[in-house]
């Protein structure tokens, strides 16, 4: 007996509990629900059937946001899957001083996205430092603009989505690195094998679920980017609102008298299924690999 | 090719510090820039095309500046507010049930474990409307504790205390029953001290998630006096957008804090890295 009143633990567990029901299952559901009604974001709201899903084919800023969402990812994934490994085999010695680039590479991670928006923001305008150097080695006669041209500003937004993440995946990479057996890269290199065969024929292999595992979070994270394009456009979405993503999208309808919260419920279940496919490969995978 | 793995050559050694020196640059280098343009002084050019990159005669007058701005300690005051209930809650509440969950046996732990798991695919912008909904049917639109209350309690955090109390060999928490210790005694005097790291773990990163979240608060808050940090910021962006200077000076007051914190705390966190301890 692990304990003497049988309501010991569910008195412990309570808080979590609760939290798990209100503010997890509870707003799953009510997203369903929701997406069925013309809810609005100050109250009210009934039944209406499909309409918001019939609204959602029909509705072009949503097709340009999955354009933009696909882009983000296939240019993401590659990216974000290789350098960051590469930095994580950079950091894996230890040599003096290691820690503290570890720390520093990791930086733009903890920072909000809003700070570095803001900061990227900056390095990016019409005025600001990447102009200034392209104005003065004379690659550019007018200013590049970055942040109001509907492609440039994603391709900004994709930049500081992989700047901001080499860190976070670095560490993930860092850590499956650590599980590779030293006497594998030993073996190997008393084999005579070059640096370059141990890389394809000892790390790769052994840093592969963690490679599936990163996979899987930058495309449901590229899935999910808001505040990247939302400070670097200044919450425009870019010229006639073409550079949103689905969850600009749905911060878009969840407030003000012209909101919709039935749409942006219907939106939600829309980037819920988006999300899933990838969640499901990795439990597969994972099936197989155990 | 004899030479150990442990012991790199010294040609190695000074082409990996070249390489380390290069990515810090790219990575830290935006930040220090930032850092420079918040005490660059009005006279000073921060628009041309080589700028420097050392203040030429370095001010805290833009810090004073964005304050009469926007309320940017009112901001940060909030932020704070946030981030402490978050930080609180998750401590409490998911040792308290992390414990539970792992080292007491009863009926319908499995099905709340499952649970809690569960969630983790439910990316938190997919139930983000309804959340505001729920928010709103409490009467907490536009408080700070609307904005705190979803996140004061993390089933990640759960899992992750779950994870770290099943760790403890369970002849720890014989000898202490033999001993006639109950719950709360060994919950406080074997179960803790032995999961420091980890939630040590939980502080950085929920600190760290509630200070820097902006979807959340901008959707909850429609009060420009009771905005977080990065809600302000992006509205001070907004307002003020032609000073450079100003706007810096606020992103500092944003990013060091949490530098700050991740600073300190940051050899609980590569222990567990180095450990294999961390995998997503």
């Amino acid at each position: 007996m692990t304990h003497r009143r049988w309501f010991t633990p569910w008195l412990l567990a309570a808080p979590a509990v609760v939290w798990l029901a209100v503010f997890n299952l509870w707003p799953a559901v009510n997203t369903v629900i929701l997406s069925f009604t013309n809810a609005k974001p100050l109250g009210g709201g009934r039944f209406t059937g499909l309409a918001n899903y019939e609204r959602a084919l029909g509705d072009e800023q949503l097709a340009d946001a999955l354009l933009n969402s696909v882009i983000y990812l296939l240019i993401c994934l590659p990216l974000l899957t290789f350098l960051p490994l590469l930095l994580a085999l950079l950091v894996e010695k230890k040599l003096p001083g290691i820690t503290f680039f570890r720390t520093a590479f990791y930086t733009p991670v903890v920072a909000s996205a809003v700070v570095v928006g803001l900061i990227w923001g900056w390095v990016l305008d019409d005025r600001g430092l990447l102009n200034g150097i392209l104005g003065a080695l004379g690659a550019a006669d007018r200013p590049v603009s970055f942040l109001t041209d509907r492609w440039l500003l994603l391709f900004s937004a994709i930049a500081l989505t992989v700047w901001k993440g080499l860190g976070y995946y670095m560490v993930i990479y860092l850590s499956a690195l650590g599980n590779v057996p030293r006497e594998l890269h030993e073996a190997a290199a008393v084999d005579g094998a070059s640096a370059a065969r141990r890389f394809r024929h000892v790390t790769l292999p052994g840093v592969r679920p963690a490679m599936m595992l990163v996979s899987v979070l930058i495309a449901v994270s590229a899935l999910r980017v808001f505040s990247e394009l939302y400070v670097l456009s200044d919450g425009t979405g870019g010229p006639g609102g073409r550079t949103m993503s689905v969850v600009m999208l749905i911060q878009m309808y969840s407030r003000g008298f012209t909101g919709h919260i039935g749409y942006a419920s219907a939106l939600s279940i829309l980037l819920f299924l988006l999300t899933v496919g990838p969640m499901l490969l990795l439990a597969r995978l994972n099936r197989k690999g155990a | 090719m004899s030479r150990s793995l442990a012991t790199p050559s010294a040609a190695e050694k000074a082409v990996r510090y070249v390489l380390l020196v290069l990515v810090l640059l790219l990575t830290v280098g935006p930040f220090l820039w930032q850092l420079s343009t918040s005490l660059k002084g009005p006279d000073e050019d921060v628009y041309s095309p080589t700028p420097d990159f050392l203040p030429a005669d370095p001010t805290l007058a833009n810090y004073a500046q964005v304050a009469e701005t926007v309320p940017v300690w009112t901001y940060a005051a909030n932020s704070l507010v946030v981030a402490g209930i978050a930080v609180a809650g998750n401590v409490v509440g998911a040792t308290l049930a992390g414990y539970a969950l792992a080292r007491l046996r009863f009926r319908g732990a499995r099905l709340v474990l499952g649970l809690f798991l569960a969630t983790l695919v439910l990316p938190g912008e997919v139930t983000i409307v309804s959340q505001y909904v729920t928010i709103r049917s409490l009467g907490l639109t536009d408080t700070l504790l609307g904005v705190a209350l979803p996140g004061a309690l993390a089933m990640l955090n759960v899992l992750l205390m779950y994870t770290a109390f099943r760790a403890i060999p369970p002849d720890l928490d014989a000898a202490a029953l033999v001993d006639g210790a109950n719950v709360w005694q060994r919950l406080v005097h074997v179960g803790l001290p032995s999961v420091r790291g980890m939630l040590s773990v939980v502080v950085i990163f929920t600190f760290i998630g509630a200070w820097d979240d902006f979807l959340w608060p901008l959707i909850v808050l429609n009060d420009p006096a009771r905005y977080t940090l990065t809600v302000g910021l992006q509205y001070l962006d907004g307002t003020f957008a032609a000073n450079p200077r100003l706007i810096a000076a606020g992103t500092m007051i944003a990013f060091l804090p949490v530098v700050a914190v991740f600073a300190a705390l940051q050899r609980f966190f590569f222990k567990g890295v180095e450990e294999g301890a961390v995998k997503g």
